[in-house]
């Protein structure tokens, strides 16, 4: 397997260094996405299937269709900074190599044993009802950082959602193509069916195998945007109350449950013992509908129709 | 020679490059779609030497800590949502310096 890793260590840097060279921006994306796929399998061979699943979503999935739509819209006007000179670039080089050799450093002087909190997942993991315990961390004994990180990325859409010009403000971000492709209008019927099981099986099996909340949003979000570019229904208008609820109802079912935690068990996003996995289930049922919904929206961009009303 | 081989070292150094390739592209590059890219690499490279650190903390039962790996996750989302608020930026940006030079007096009325 060493053989194997080398290879993939090799491939990688190879691709990321294509990323940086390579002049036609469209070829320099597709690496990336390319290198976002095989960053999923560094991943596997890290032992971390549930970050190895994320990565592959977002890193060779979302992403992709975000910065492919960029550069669409970008061609021929985007914006260029002020070429670096010669030497101002080998000075930079210089830096960043310096910090990737102390940064290699780190890596190779790492204290032994290593620090882990990996006995104390184990034996909390029963309290929890779950079975894996990236889940568990995510949603029991670190669920204040996934709270905020919902906050965060809530917060992302309402930036993005403020580029739009005023006179289009509420309106609905466009997706649509000016000619829809044949085959884009035959993955847009056929795929979401099997898209949206799988995203449901991910969420489900996320509480006992590798799986979750944020891959299944993400399975979700990428099947929504399908039938959005390939026309077959349009993009809510952002003012839609419905969109809103989706989007803020995870959030706001997690910190009602955190504060019931006051009266009904320990405190703050403490669980009662007995209804912790239901609530869980319940907590990320909810989040997996939003993360959904902001991810597809943080794609689709500002408003660019005027509001229906 | 050995312990360099372990995946717990070997994808932490992996990481430790692609930091510096990252920062290399966001520092030089003149396209600034390519900074977003390049950001996204640098982060990448974090999130290995992490996973790296999960990874030597395999505990009984576990072949890594689950803690590192779970904020990764978290990490992952959050450095989604920047990248496409600063896309979104960068739309934006470019769609203004064109009306300015197309029409200068319209675009600033417009807004």
């Amino acid at each position: 397997m060493a053989l194997f890793d080398l290879a993939l260590v090799a491939l990688l840097l190879m691709l990321a260094l294509r990323v940086v060279v390579e002049p036609d921006e469209r070829s320099a994306i597709i690496t990336f996405l390319a290198f976002g796929l095989l960053l999923g399998l560094a991943w596997v061979r890290l032992a971390a299937p549930d970050v190895a699943l994320t990565e592959i979503a977002i890193g060779g999935g979302v992403t992709g269709i975000l910065l492919l739509r960029a550069e669409a819209a970008l061609r021929g006007r985007g914006k260029q900074a002020e070429p670096a000179t010669r030497t101002g670039k080998l000075a930079v080089a210089a830096g960043s190599a310096a910090i990737s050799a102390g940064l290699g450093f780190a890596v190779l002087t790492f204290s032994t044993p290593a620090p882990t909190l990996a006995p104390a997942a184990a034996q909390a993991l029963p309290a929890t009802g779950l079975g894996n315990p990236v889940t568990a961390v995510l949603l029991a004994f670190r669920a204040l950082d996934t709270l905020l990180e919902k906050v965060v990325v809530l917060l992302a859409l309402i930036g993005v959602w403020s580029l739009a010009p005023d006179a289009l403000w509420g309106g609905a971000p466009d997706l649509k193509p000016a000619a829809v492709p044949g085959p884009l209008a035959y993955l847009g019927r056929v795929l979401p069916p099997f898209g949206v099981v799988i995203g449901v099986y991910m969420f489900w099996v996320g509480a006992d195998a590798p799986g979750g909340t944020f891959q299944a949003g993400t399975v979700l979000a990428a099947m929504w945007l399908l039938v959005m570019m390939a026309g077959l229904h349009p993009p809510p208008d952002t003012t839609r109350w419905l969109l809103r609820l989706v989007l803020a109802g995870g959030p706001i079912l997690f910190l009602a449950i955190a504060f019931l935690g006051f009266a009904f068990a320990d405190g703050f996003l403490a669980y009662p013992k007995a209804l912790a996995k239901p609530l869980i289930l319940a907590i990320e049922a909810a989040l997996t509908l939003s993360v959904a919904a902001a991810l597809a929206m943080l794609v689709a961009g500002p408003a660019r129709k005027a509001p229906a009303r | 020679m050995m312990a360099v081989l372990q995946p717990g070292v070997l994808f932490g150094l992996c990481g430790a490059a692609l930091v510096g390739i990252g920062l290399f592209a966001v520092i030089t590059h003149p396209g600034l779609l390519r900074r977003i890219v390049g950001c996204n690499i640098l982060g990448a490279g974090i999130f290995l030497v992490f996973g790296a650190v999960a990874r030597r903390g395999a505990g009984p039962g576990f072949d890594a800590d689950p803690v590192p790996q779970a904020l990764v996750i978290t990490g992952i989302v959050v450095a989604f949502s920047a990248s496409a608020l600063a896309v979104a930026l960068l739309k934006r940006l470019a769609e203004l310096t064109v009306d300015d030079r197309a029409a200068p007096d319209e675009s600033r009325s417009g807004l």
